[in-house]
């Protein structure tokens, strides 16, 4: 496409940038739908688990209940109290929201499409996602508010120590799949699910065997940490409202309030696909496509995304679970876990597999 | 590097005060270092409303106290009326009386153990505990009219007989609850995150306890075996058989907001135990005792006090003979107990403060009364 537009501006530069800046309109327009049901759905599940209806009025059982009240917070008055800081107030919000939907572009959604193909592809994830920290800061210290203040302090806390965990796990499956790049990745879990990372991988042999214990324990503190990341439940102390009334975002209203919103949102989503990008064969299907089985090939793309988005889904799904099931645990005990307990074992996992891969 | 304390205003509006207090904390980044309660936000001047009352109209104002435990409330008071002016009340007044009074107590506890889970972030166990409160307020509802404020016990008797299905409604009710403290217990009481939050926490032991003043579930938490139904009895309650749970550190040390949460479990039990013995005894009768329309006790003073579900509820009435009481004081344990939030909240984080508030479990509407 970059040579087709080149030839229509005649210059490369300018075409190079048009082509990223259309690579993330279906992105955008993923991010948007995808929250619009997440939050449709997080209520939805919430509601069934505590033997309530949840929404059932505006359309069919409540579906577009997102959609009105999205209307609703764009009809809001955008309240700037005369102490905030109304440049970092102002930019905050969308400086989150940004960062969440440039790690989306990392993500290979279909062999076909990916956002932006980086080489570096889940080093830039980590990094933008790290990111998100500074704008959490600016929110909570703009806001003048302290309970502001304290999620936000909590949130950087938070998010800056369970990168590290992060790091190592996905350190580790740099050295498995040796490749940063996202769609490679994918690409090495193809055919069939006992390819997949869970399972120890493409690799024959000894090794694969050897690499399904770690390969589970990697999952697991992979999908911990990245919980803890996303400030979900039990982890969700930067806006627990028990404690500090809604955190960072106490003081925002309308539809600045809504893009931290939209960035919570996205992150669910985000954690998920990372982890079946690593563990469960992005968007390989688990048994063969229908599309070559009938010989049909522009159907494989379209079998690629359900399956990404499902694996992806499915995620979503368990951390809703978790979220309506558990209490939520105190700032010191969040921090032992992240120390005390995830770094140790991520670290120690690394050394097994670094060792397994050696043999 | 130079530090200060911060001070932070928790409320009067937010989310975990429950009601509208507010909570001055003197922080050092997450610990506290003091905490002042302040009240008077619910202040209705209802000592002061009461003399200007007739004895039989204090009823009401007396419901909008603990509003979570209403009948209780009406308990106390007709019971120190009845104590002041010697009224014999029948029989099936008293074991109506207990067995709502029980039903009572269990539905405080509900709203308790649900808003305790709700302050540590577990919102799913506070919608199925207020789903099986909804059952008790049914049978209120059935029984008076009303669901949150009765006006059910008058002095002498009650308002209204029970209705024909409350026998059988109650028994309904004790077989689907029964199980349901089991789905808690595994829920939320054995939840590991909830124990990790809750243990060695905002310990009180027995002795502090004893000289904040403390009483009810919180007293008992810390370990001290004390039950005006039982140390002090009153009404028909030296009839049935119950224990006094108390308190054993269970998880942790003895005093501590587990203890605390997990006597009010226990206590639901018994209340149970209390209401399935009184249930089939029921005897027949009038509810309402031969008393005058005018309501006019003998001039004196009188201190009633029941075991309420929060803890020791005191009236105490002076007399001059008329028909209006001279003076009305409510001895509240919520007041009590939010008096202690000083001492067992230092040198815990403001995650703690939270629980150990949720623990005392207070109702602004006895505070400030």
């Amino acid at each position: 496409m970059q040579n087709y537009l080149t030839e229509i501006f005649g210059n490369e530069l300018v075409a190079e940038i048009t082509v990223y800046v259309l690579n993330t309109i279906p992105v955008l327009a993923f991010i948007v739908l995808f929250v619009l049901f997440a939050v449709w759905l997080e209520r939805k599940v919430s509601a069934h688990m505590q033997d309530r209806l949840g929404p059932m009025r505006v359309g069919w059982h409540g579906v577009l209940q997102t959609v009105a009240d999205f209307l609703k917070l764009v009809q809001k008055e955008d309240i700037v109290a005369d102490a905030n800081d109304k440049a970092l107030f102002n930019i905050a919000p969308f400086l989150v929201f940004v960062a969440t939907l440039a790690t989306y572009t990392m993500l290979p959604f279909t062999s076909i499409f990916v956002g932006s193909n980086a080489d570096v592809g889940i080093f830039l994830v980590l990094a933008l996602s790290g990111a998100v920290v500074a704008g959490i800061l600016m929110a909570g210290w703009a806001s003048n508010n302290k309970y502001s203040l304290y999620g936000s302090l909590r949130a950087a806390a938070q998010i800056v120590s369970y990168e590290i965990p992060t790091a190592l796990v996905v350190l580790t499956m740099i050295m498995v799949y040796g490749t940063m790049n996202l769609g490679d990745v994918t690409e090495a879990q193809t055919s069939y699910f006992w390819n997949w990372g869970i399972f120890g991988g493409a690799g024959l042999g000894l090794g694969k065997f050897l690499l399904v214990p770690f390969m589970f324990v990697a999952f697991i503190i992979l999908f911990i940490s990245t919980l803890a990341e996303s400030n979900r439940t039990p982890f969700d102390l930067p806006e627990s409202e028990s404690e500090l009334v809604a955190g960072f975002n106490t003081e925002y209203s309308g539809i600045k309030f809504s893009m931290f919103f939209l960035a919570e949102f996205a992150n669910m989503f985000l954690i998920g696909s990372i982890l079946v990008i690593f563990f469960f064969g992005g968007y390989n299907s688990p048994f063969g496509y229908f599309g070559n089985l009938i010989g049909v090939d522009w159907l494989i793309p379209i079998e690629q995304l359900f399956w990404f988005i499902g694996k992806g889904m499915f995620f979503v799904f368990i951390s809703m679970w978790l979220r309506w099931t558990l209490p939520r645990v105190r700032v010191d005990q969040l921090m032992t876990i992240c120390w005390k307990y995830l770094i140790p074992y991520a670290f120690f996992n690394l050394l097994i597999v670094g060792l397994i891969l050696l043999i | 590097m130079k530090t200060e304390e911060m001070i932070l205003n928790m409320g009067p509006q937010h989310p975990s005060t429950h009601g509208v207090l507010r909570l001055e904390l003197v922080l050092d980044g997450e610990v506290v270092h003091d905490v002042k309660p302040h009240i008077g936000y619910l202040h209705r001047c209802m000592e002061k409303h009461c003399e200007a009352m007739t004895y039989p109209q204090v009823v009401p104002y007396t419901d909008r106290m603990d509003y979570l435990a209403a009948m209780y409330n009406n308990f106390g008071y007709v019971g120190a009326v009845e104590k002041l002016m010697d009224i014999k009340v029948p029989d099936r007044v008293e074991y109506i009386r207990v067995i709502i009074g029980e039903l009572q107590r269990i539905a405080s506890h509900l709203v308790a153990l649900g808003t305790f889970g709700l302050d540590l972030g577990a919102f799913t166990p506070f919608l199925y505990l207020f789903r099986d409160r909804e059952k008790i307020l049914d049978l209120f509802e059935e029984t008076c009219g009303a669901r949150l404020l009765y006006n059910y016990m008058w002095v002498g008797g009650l308002s209204h007989d029970i209705h024909p299905d409350f026998i059988r409604k109650t028994k309904e009710f004790i077989d689907y609850f029964r199980p349901t403290i089991v789905e808690l217990n595994n829920l939320l009481t054995y939840n590991k995150i909830f124990i990790e939050r809750t243990a060695n926490i905002g310990v009180c032991p027995a002795k502090e306890a004893v000289n904040l003043g403390l009483t009810g579930p919180n007293l008992r938490g810390s370990g001290v075996k004390f039950d005006l139904r039982k140390d002090d009895t009153y009404s028909i309650y030296n009839k049935f058989d119950f224990d006094i749970p108390v308190g054993e550190g269970g998880v942790g040390s003895v005093g501590d907001c587990w203890d605390r949460y997990f006597v009010r479990v226990q206590e639901v039990e018994q209340s149970l135990r209390i209401i399935e013995q009184a249930i089939d005894q029921i005897p027949d009768g009038n509810v309402k005792s031969e008393v005058p329309r005018r309501v006019k006790p003998p001039v004196g003073s009188i201190y009633h006090r029941v075991e309420a579900p929060k803890g020791e509820l005191g009236y105490f009435i002076v007399s001059d003979g008329s028909l209006n009481p001279a003076r009305v004081k409510v001895r509240a344990p919520s007041f009590v107990s939010l008096s202690a939030i000083g001492e067992m909240a230092k040198g815990y984080l403001v995650a703690d403060v939270v629980a150990i508030l949720g623990s005392l479990d207070i109702v602004l509407g006895e505070i400030d009364r």
